[in-house]
């Protein structure tokens, strides 16, 4: 600093101010309160109305959760240990959550179920997240039967002989792949017919003499709850994405009977509700197959579950098709790959990323749609709960219950929303 | 020989006559042998399904007919927007149901409209506690499933609310809403009606009867819209010509209100209000249990997932379209008019036609409460009763089918007019 300046320039502070606090009403909650809450008369009378809903539902329902009683036998002494105060009688849930969660599933057998949900834990693991060894898919590959096995029992060699099917038909495309590729193909798809239609029969009940394993059998009629949520929830959502990507190829086609097919079909599936479709897999299928098969009534809902979800998924997915750019076509085709190469190696990948929040909230949908079964007499959550209210123990008992079931839904609904956020954010290559 | 036929003969491909291999090795036949195939496994699947179909009705000793649809019902329906008694025919019945749907339908799109638009705006909003609020109605609603809303707001309509004899009495415990006007009881809602003093009558039209007095309202209120149009189009001719722009809204209230108000008075219009008589209300419009139940829950439910459709709506526009509305010199409710609204109303209403196309479809969950629709008579009852199973389901999926249909051709005709024109 030279002389000349430090006498001129006298009021230049060569100390810094020590630093103040902002005043009060621009700092800490003061400040978030104006700007968050009262930035105006407006706002001032949204926050105002959402604390007096907020309050009003806190005092309607606020004592009445907070007097709850979980041990009781019976609506009636539930209301005597309450002694005329409101609460709430959550001990239906304490008496009947096992029947909620796995309907008349005989009690001893509850781990199967269980462990067939840990499983798909461990048989999902893989395939949610890459960071795992891709051993592990192998165990994906077959945990299908594995799952069959666990939930129906029966002999072990039914599903076994399903699996040795899929077995044949790999096989079959190797040994013939030498010879001719095309009659690979055709192999593979006639190798797995054979053997379902003319052995698979046969090595069950020779193997089932030779070596009767298997677990206890549970007849179908015994699922419910939850569990048949689950179960037809788990089984439509997987078989419904391949069958929805091969549907929204063929509409996509340039071959115009096959599209026309796809279009037909998709549009039926999406102009019908979905209870006209149960009705049609309970009432009508009599009619449809040949007289005197019968086949059970959990499969056909899957059937029907899975057609629907599919034709909803290949909607998401023909979404997805649409967004790609011409060019990435063209792109494949430039690099002299065949139709079914590009698409698994080039479009699919790319359509699916695009389609993932449309395909979850198929999925989600689908979960939900479960409780339509209902309507054609299977044991689902809500139909439970109409059986435990006509009981005489638990007459005239609601919120609770569906408090209970809404619950779990939500928690299984959130869960997949939140996953598939995540899966967004990691999937995200582009830096918008 | 001329070079260019040189070179034509050189980059032809080799003539070569058609060989069977072609149809599975060049790609030109390929496709054609592939559908033909396909067609052939198509035709085989349905010839078995409909061989077994006729099989199955001759070992049942039935036929394929619509005939019951002419035979007499025999059973009653609570909600009735058209005649209906328990002697008329079965398709009579089915014809109840589908208006029973299609009221419905239209009163829970209406209600989700207004809620999803409120809620997906507020959840936008810089008020931290309101966007909170908004966020926990969408995410409770969008991930509890339909069926159990309906069943929980039945369930409130039944046990939670008021018998009618609590409004008994000097002292009742339970009083009616809005100056007497609406009572909500365990039995039903009962809300005014319009009556008339001079009322026009009844006119026939094929198996309805509309009221010619309503017809005539109708009309005269659309007339009324149609004047308007007219006259705010004529002034912004004048606008574009003179740059000054005539008020009109003066004009406006008379043109729209002042010729229905006329025809009101002129019937004697006015509102008979319920009243409570014996053990039950009488009077006004009685609107049941199930339709509450069913309103509610498909009104409130698709509330959410319209509210998720609309605050993306506005979202996707991107904000250097506001900022170039304010650079214009544009004010804030005239860019929101002029140039948000038109934009995100292109993202908007695909998602939500196709939500109206799920209320429609989901109404079908009638059955949870006794609402009487299409599935309840046409697909319940009646195939019940007549053993009718094959063709009552049959025509109830074409009725819904063309339903849905009918909803995403509109959709369609909109999207092509509204679509970005891109060169």
């Amino acid at each position: 600093m030279s002389n000349i300046e430090s006498q001129t320039i006298a009021y230049v502070r060569d100390t810094m101010l020590p630093e103040q606090d902002p005043p009060l009403i621009e700092s800490g909650a003061i400040k978030w309160l104006r700007e968050n809450l009262f930035s105006g008369w407006f706002n001032t009378l949204l926050t105002l109305l959402s604390l007096v809903i907020i309050w009003w539902s806190v005092a309607a329902i606020g004592p009445w959760l907070w007097n709850m009683v979980w041990n009781a036998g019976s609506l009636r002494e539930c209301r005597e240990i309450l002694a005329g105060a409101e609460g709430a009688c959550f001990a239906v849930i304490n008496d009947r959550w096992h029947q909620l969660l796995f309907g008349f599933y005989p009690p001893a057998l509850y781990w199967r179920p269980v462990l067939a949900l840990v499983l798909l834990f461990v048989a999902l693991a893989p395939i949610l997240f890459p960071d795992l060894p891709r051993k592990l898919l192998w165990f994906s590959a077959i945990y299908p039967f594995v799952a069959y096995h666990l939930l129906w029992g029966g002999s072990v060699w039914l599903p076994v002989g399903a699996a040795l099917g899929f077995v044949a038909g790999a096989v079959a495309f190797v040994l013939v792949r030498r010879i001719n590729g095309l009659a690979a193909i055709f192999a593979a798809v006639l190798a797995p017919v054979f053997w379902w239609l003319f052995l698979a029969a046969p090595f069950d009940s020779t193997m089932s003499s030779v070596l009767p394993w298997g677990l206890e059998f549970v007849r179908s009629d015994r699922f419910g709850g939850f569990l048949i949520s689950l179960v037809i929830g788990i089984t439509g959502i997987s078989l419904s994405l391949p069958l929805g990507i091969l549907l929204a190829l063929g509409r996509q086609s340039d071959m115009v009977f096959l599209k026309s097919v796809c279009v037909i079909f998709i549009e039926f599936i999406r102009g019908v509700p979905l209870i006209t479709l149960l009705f049609t897999a309970s009432l009508l299928l009599n009619y449809f197959l040949p007289p005197g098969t019968s086949f059970d009534l959990i499969l056909r809902v899957i059937i029907m579950v899975t057609l629907f979800a599919a034709a909803y998924m290949a909607e998401v997915i023909r979404g997805g098709l649409a967004a790609l750019p011409r060019g990435q076509y063209e792109a494949a085709d430039a690099l002299g790959l065949d139709y079914w190469k590009a698409q698994r190696l080039i479009i699919m990948p790319q359509a699916l990323k695009v389609s993932i929040p449309g395909i979850v909230n198929t999925f989600i949908g689908l979960f939900k749609d479960t409780t339509l079964v209902v309507f054609i007499g299977l044991l689902d959550p809500i139909g439970l709960s109409n059986a435990i209210r006509a009981s005489t123990d638990w007459q005239g008992i609601y919120w609770e219950l569906f408090i209970f079931i809404g619950v779990l839904f939500f928690v299984f609904c959130f869960g997949i929303s939140r996953y598939s956020m995540y899966l967004e954010r990691r999937l995200k290559t582009d830096h918008k | 020989m001329s070079t260019t036929s040189d070179l034509r003969t050189k980059s032809a491909p080799p003539k070569r006559s058609f060989e069977l291999s072609m149809l599975l090795y060049d790609q030109r036949y390929r496709s054609i042998t592939i559908q033909v195939f396909f067609l052939f496994l198509l035709m085989l699947f349905a010839a078995w399904l409909i061989d077994n179909t006729v099989n199955n009705l001759r070992a049942l000793g039935r036929d394929f007919s619509f005939a019951f649809l002419n035979a007499p019902a025999g059973y009653d329906i609570s909600q009735r927007p058209i005649e209906y008694n328990s002697q008329m025919t079965h398709g009579r019945a089915a014809l109840v149901g589908l208006l029973n749907t299609l009221i419905l339908a239209v009163m829970a799109c209406v209600l989700a409209t207004v809620l999803g638009v409120i809620a997906g705006v507020l959840r936008l909003s810089n008020n931290w506690i309101v966007g909170r609020l908004m966020t926990v109605y969408v995410e409770v609603f969008r991930n509890i499933p339909t069926l159990l809303w309906i069943l929980i707001f039945g369930a409130i309509m039944t046990e939670a609310m008021p018998a009618p004899s609590a409004f008994r009495g000097d002292d009742p415990a339970s009083r009616m809403l809005f100056n007497d006007a609406v009572a909500i009881t365990n039995r039903g809602v009962w809300v005014p009606s319009i009556m008339f003093l001079r009322d026009l009558g009844y006119f026939q039209l094929g198996p309805v009867a509309p009221s010619i007095t309503w017809v005539l309202a109708i009309a005269i209120v659309a007339a009324g819209i149609w004047a308007n149009k007219k006259l705010i189009d004529h002034a912004t001719r004048v606008q574009n010509a003179t740059g000054v722009r005539p008020k009109t809204w003066w004009k406006s209230i008379l043109i729209l209100l002042g010729p229905i108000a006329l025809y009101f008075f002129a019937l004697g219009a006015h509102l008979e209000y319920p009243e409570l008589r014996g053990f039950n209300f009488a009077g006004g419009t009685h609107l049941r249990n199930s339709l509450i139940a069913m309103w509610l829950g498909l009104g409130i439910y698709t509330g959410a997932f319209i509210a998720e459709i609309v605050r993306a709506g506005i979202l996707a526009i991107n904000k250097g379209q506001t900022e170039a509305a304010f650079a214009l010199g544009l004010q804030p409710g005239k860019t929101m008019r002029l140039v948000i609204l038109p934009q995100a109303l292109r993202v908007i209403i695909p998602p939500l036609i196709s939500n109206y196309l799920n209320i429609t479809k989901n109404t079908s969950l009638g059955l949870a409460v006794g609402y009487m629709d299409l599935r309840s008579t046409l697909g319940g009852i009646t195939i019940n009763q007549t053993g009718r199973e094959l063709e009552g389901m049959l025509l109830m999926m074409l009725i819904y089918l063309a339903i849905s249909l009918a909803i995403s051709g509109a959709m369609n005709v909109y999207n092509s007019r509204v679509k970005l024109k891109e060169r």
